[in-house]
């Protein structure tokens, strides 16, 4: 079996670090997620996990630190590499973050509109949507507005949404959060089906641990700014660490 | 205590602050409006949405405005028997002045503290950073199409609330006074000049700018929650209106030093 330090990663934090005032919320932050992987970051609530996501992709700058996508520098590129480069990720929001004033069909075709043409895709506006929405099983809500949803159809839509460029890799800020344990279910078996459809990358964020337990290739666990631990969730939870324990006890 | 030294030191330095941030806001505005790509369907969507949705509100104002006007001006006038100054005196009065003003105001509260709700929900619910992280450019979709949207509206809304506003007039007099409108509105037209209309219309597009751009700056920095997105409307009401004074003193200013107002 090769080794994961002998893989190139697809995207690559080091040493991140991202201060509030005198609250410092990463203090040095690593993670590697390798092709194909699903790589799954736990940690409590207000421990960071938003904020190294959207560090990420560049919706927040971060202190110090080198954050590399697909071999570049996120710090180093010019407004429009950056948006080119965020066309090849996905992002599913914590609240979904639908255009509450645009159709399903309109949210879906609006990552389309400048990006098609540069990344050479050639189907229809009509089949990339219906694709997508045939992908997460809502083909039949294509014309409804995002407040005819219900919670967890409007989740599903936003991953129709992160579909549409079809990224190479997928981030997923707390999948799972607000929606009912059945729900939560199918959101985590489509998130499992599209990775194996689309070969995609996934980082997941999230403190639900029946997610973890599920989806996780590798989970980090993010306590006091670091990554305090890392491994299989088998090994996680035969920790001893007490911290380790605490968490995935509760 | 409210107006102890360091409160007002903190309030004064706070303000500029907030001067010096709309600054730049306005800055990257020209910067972007003339960069690729443009959002012209969208501004298409502003245009409508701002201007044909405002017209009932701004034609029922001009037309009120217009009415009451008249109606409060004519026993003064019939006082002096200078009842025949009824057209020019409105006229002038609307054109030059009230109507740009008043209008600008119905449209800071409709417009502007829409799009300060807009924006700010929009926030709020992590929409902008979506649109940011698709790879769209927010603030060129959602800001310049919007100052665009309410710079090339108001002057426009302004002129049809002008002559609903005269029509207003013109009825009264036609009612009270027994004036015909085509005799009112041949002394509208031979009353009003060049240099009342041209100073009025350059100045609307100035009062355009500024509800789009408060509305604007005020939702897309729009943060604490719900509460937030209630401040930032109200904020944009409030700045905007000031605002408009402002810009209102300094056009009349600046019309004197050119048109030598009689």
């Amino acid at each position: 079996m090769t080794d994961a330090k002998d893989i190139k990663p697809i995207l690559e934090l080091k040493a991140l670090k991202k201060s509030f005032g005198d609250n410092h919320v990463l203090k040095g932050f690593n993670l590697q997620l390798f092709e194909g992987e699903n790589l799954v970051v736990m940690g409590k609530s207000g421990s960071g996990k938003s904020v190294m996501i959207k560090c990420l992709v560049g919706l927040m700058e971060a202190d110090e630190g080198i954050i590399r996508i697909k071999d570049q520098d996120i710090n180093i590129l010019g407004q429009v590499e950056l948006d080119i480069l965020r066309t090849e990720i996905g992002f599913l929001f914590q609240g979904s973050a639908l255009y509450d004033s645009m159709t399903v069909r309109e949210n879906l075709e609006f990552p389309l509109r400048h990006h098609k043409t540069k990344l050479n895709i050639t189907e229809s506006n009509e089949e990339l949507v219906l694709e997508a929405l045939e992908n997460v099983g809502l083909a039949d809500a294509i014309d409804l507005m995002p407040a005819e949803l219900s919670g967890g159809m409007k989740r599903r839509v936003a991953l129709a949404r992160a579909l549409i460029l079809k990224p190479n890799i997928i981030l997923y800020d707390e999948p799972t959060t607000g929606l009912d344990p059945i729900t939560s279910k199918e959101i985590i078996n489509l998130m499992r089906t599209i990775q194996k459809k689309y070969k995609t990358s996934s980082l997941i964020i999230t403190h639900d641990v029946d997610c973890a337990r599920v989806i996780a290739d590798r989970i980090i666990l993010l306590v006091d700014g670091i990554n305090y631990i890392e491994g299989t969730y088998q090994k996680l939870i035969q920790s001893e660490d007490p911290k380790v324990k605490a968490f995935f006890k509760s | 205590m409210m107006f102890s030294p360091k409160v007002i030191k903190l309030r004064t330095k706070s303000f500029f602050i907030e001067v010096g941030d709309m600054s730049f806001f306005a800055l990257r505005f020209f910067k972007e409006l003339f960069s690729r790509p443009f959002e012209f369907r969208e501004l298409l969507r502003q245009c409508y949405n701002m201007g044909n949705r405002s017209m009932l509100l701004v034609g029922v104002t001009g037309f009120i405005l217009g009415l009451v006007f008249t109606l409060q001006s004519r026993p003064t006038l019939m006082e002096f028997g200078a009842e025949s100054w009824m057209p020019s005196m409105v006229s002038i009065s609307i054109v030059r002045e009230i109507g740009p003003v008043i209008i600008a105001l119905i449209c800071a509260g409709r417009i502007g503290s829409g799009i300060g709700a807009e924006l700010g929900s929009m926030r709020v619910t992590e929409q902008i950073d979506a649109m940011e992280v698709s790879g769209t450019n927010p603030f060129k979709y959602l800001v310049v199409t919007r100052i665009v949207a309410t710079t090339l509206m108001l002057p426009l809304l302004i002129v049809f609330g002008d002559t609903v506003a005269l029509f207003g007039s013109a009825l009264v007099e036609n009612l009270k006074g027994e004036v015909s409108f085509t005799l009112y509105f041949n002394e509208v037209f031979d009353a009003l000049q060049y240099s009342d209309i041209i100073p009025a219309t350059i100045k609307s597009f100035f009062f355009g700018f500024a509800i789009g751009l408060v509305g604007c700056y005020k939702g897309y920095f729009c943060s604490k929650g719900t509460v937030g997105v209630g401040e930032a409307s109200n904020a944009a009401v409030v700045y905007t209106s000031m605002l408009l004074f402002i810009i209102d003193f300094i056009a009349v200013f600046v019309t004197d030093i050119f048109f030598e107002v009689q």
